[in-house]
């Protein structure tokens, strides 16, 4: 049990008054137990701001595989192999249920995916701002695979060893799953590298558009990152975003070199003396925008997200009733998908 | 041949139907859902296609008239309700043939052998989303009882013999009915009225005759591999 301290130590207190517990003797109990890389489980004690920020990360980490489906499935009826489009298609279902894991992951912190939904769909809650870049040709989906989930897998690796249980095991699932995914687009993109010169240059114009955009994943630098020192003192993140990134540059140059392609970044070049490849400038004013809503499809993602829970919103109604109606108790996804109704009539 | 192709193509159209879907479920759970059903088709395609010929050349270069899929499958999604009217009537005619051509010991019996446990578990899950919708609120069921009847006149041609296809189709046909009358009728959902078959729609999917839509589904499905004659992906 990871946090068995801090139970021993939160039921210390006889009298079962919970205004005379100290928050003082849970609150060492927990940095304790953080200290010596215990996992916090959902039933033991955790300051509230540990929570609400787990609550933020685990749910936009939800929203961006939901979201990410878009991009890739915009493809699938236009696959140029069935043994493509197999692919894809697996893909894109890893993806939804990656979402399922982390939404279920979330609700173990005293949140519903419900509400983690709407607060998506009204823009409360934010997605990866890679998903808000269009998917303009078919190598588009190799440069996802390869780049945005070889970012992905670069930062979520360490989080499969994050204080928090539930997040941590959700990760280890998915980084294998992701892992896979990487290997397909690296080998698109191979396919594409080594095929005619027409589908070269396709590959080599993707990597061209989304090199940046990965880089920007790990998120803004070290000293504009607002939650990274609290985050790395709960043991939630092992690494800083700078870190992270020069990691993955550090691993995409040499892939690269073996794909015959190569990056847009005329700085990029291997440093003897820090053993890690600089490169140039990242282009932080579209990072914000991206993030504030103004990239290239923000409007068209949230828009077909929305549209897609609307328009689905009869048939949860006819789950539920049918539920109600078979099981003869109302249940809390029968009232709750209710009030939904009401609201709409 | 005939029969790989028809029953391969009824696979590779349906699948790509219900490939549209991702990214538009009405909730996470059909996403995974709907891309496994679309996944298991696929699958089944590219056996089907590769015992008549290249999967890729099949799918890609030809025209629709070449075609030999079953109109009903060629169907557009429409809403959920049309999406499951349309997998209640094909998984079950589907479950019903595999199980047959299992047992049957022909060219076809190894494919039709694995095949039926995926096409159970699809039937299972029209099956379930049919009591749910017809069973469920007013405009679910309305929905749900528009969707069966505006497909139904796609069923009958499920049931026109396929040439190379050792099957008996009078029975399958009956079977098929009793079982979707008795899910419907679970479902509190009437048995459509009118013809299952109609000039246009009796076995002209098997010889190459499509409906409108089909044709818009192709050039989206065939365009990319069209634009680069002879590169391998």
């Amino acid at each position: 049990m990871a946090t068995a301290a801090a139970q021993r130590t939160a039921r210390t207190p006889a009298d079962g008054a919970p205004d005379t517990v100290d928050m003082a003797a849970y609150q060492h109990a927990f940095d304790a137990a953080v200290a010596a890389d215990e996992r916090i489980e959902p039933r033991d004690w955790m300051p509230d701001a540990y929570r609400a920020t787990l609550v933020r990360q685990i749910a936009q980490h939800a929203h961006s595989e939901i979201i990410g489906m878009q991009p890739e499935a915009n493809w699938i009826t236009r696959a140029p192999s069935l043994r493509r489009k197999a692919i894809l298609m697996a893909k894109v279902q890893d993806e939804a249920g990656h979402g399922l894991y982390l939404y279920s992951a979330a609700e173990t912190l005293g949140t519903g995916r419900d509400e983690l939904l709407d607060k998506l769909h009204s823009g409360r809650q934010k997605y990866s701002s890679i998903f808000n870049y269009p998917t303009l040709t078919w190598a588009d989906v190799g440069a996802i695979g390869w780049l945005v989930d070889g970012a992905a897998i670069t930062n979520q690796v360490p989080l499969c060893r994050c204080s928090y249980g539930p997040y941590a095991r959700a990760m280890v699932r998915i980084c294998k799953e992701e892992s896979f995914h990487q290997r397909q687009g690296y080998e698109l993109l191979l396919a594409l590298s080594k095929g005619t010169p027409e589908q070269h240059a396709m590959a080599q114009d993707a990597v061209d558009r989304w090199w940046w955009p990965s880089l920007m994943m790990f998120g803004p630098p070290d000293d504009a990152s607002q939650h990274s020192a609290q985050s790395m003192e709960w043991k939630i993140k092992r690494h800083s975003n700078d870190e992270l990134r020069q990691r993955f540059v550090d691993i995409c140059v040499p892939q690269a070199e073996s794909l015959g392609l190569t990056f847009p970044d005329p700085d990029l070049r291997w440093n003897e003396e820090r053993g890690h490849h600089d490169f140039g400038p990242i282009d932080w004013t579209e990072f914000w925008e991206v993030l504030k809503g103004n990239g290239p499809c923000n409007e068209q993602r949230i828009t077909q997200r929305r549209r897609a829970h609307d328009e689905g919103a009869w048939v949860r109604e006819a789950a539920a009733a049918y539920a109600a109606k078979h099981t003869g108790s109302t249940g809390e996804t029968a009232h709750e998908t209710g009030e939904t109704g009401a609201e709409r009539a | 041949m005939t029969a790989a192709l028809a029953l391969g193509d009824d696979a590779l159209v349906l699948s790509h139907r219900l490939g549209e879907w991702a990214g538009h479920a009405p909730v996470l759970e059909e996403e995974v859902a709907l891309a496994n059903i679309a996944l298991d088709l696929l699958g089944q395609a590219r056996v089907l296609l590769s015992m008549a010929g290249d999967e890729d050349e099949l799918a890609y270069l030809r025209e629709e008239r070449a075609f030999r899929n079953l109109q009903l499958v060629e169907q557009p999604n429409g809403d959920f309700a049309h999406t499951i009217a349309r997998q209640l009537y094909f998984s079950t005619y589907q479950q019903l043939l595999y199980a047959e051509l299992a047992a049957g010991g022909g060219p076809f019996a190894p494919l039709a052998a694995k095949a039926v446990k995926e096409v159970t578990y699809h039937r299972d899950h029209a099956e379930q989303w049919t009591l749910r919708l017809g069973d469920g609120t007013e405009t679910s069921h309305e929905r749900m009882r528009d969707a069966c009847a505006a497909l139904w006149k796609f069923t009958g041609e499920m049931f026109q013999p396929v040439e190379g296809l050792d099957a008996d189709w009078t029975g399958l046909d009956q079977r098929w009915q009793e079982s979707v009358e008795d899910v419907l009728g679970r479902a509190t959902l009437p048995l459509p009225e009118g013809p299952r078959t109609g000039a246009w729609s009796a076995g002209t999917g098997r010889q190459g005759l499509h409906t409108e839509s089909f044709g818009r589904m192709l050039a989206e499905m065939q365009h990319l591999h069209r634009s680069h004659p002879g590169a391998s992906w």
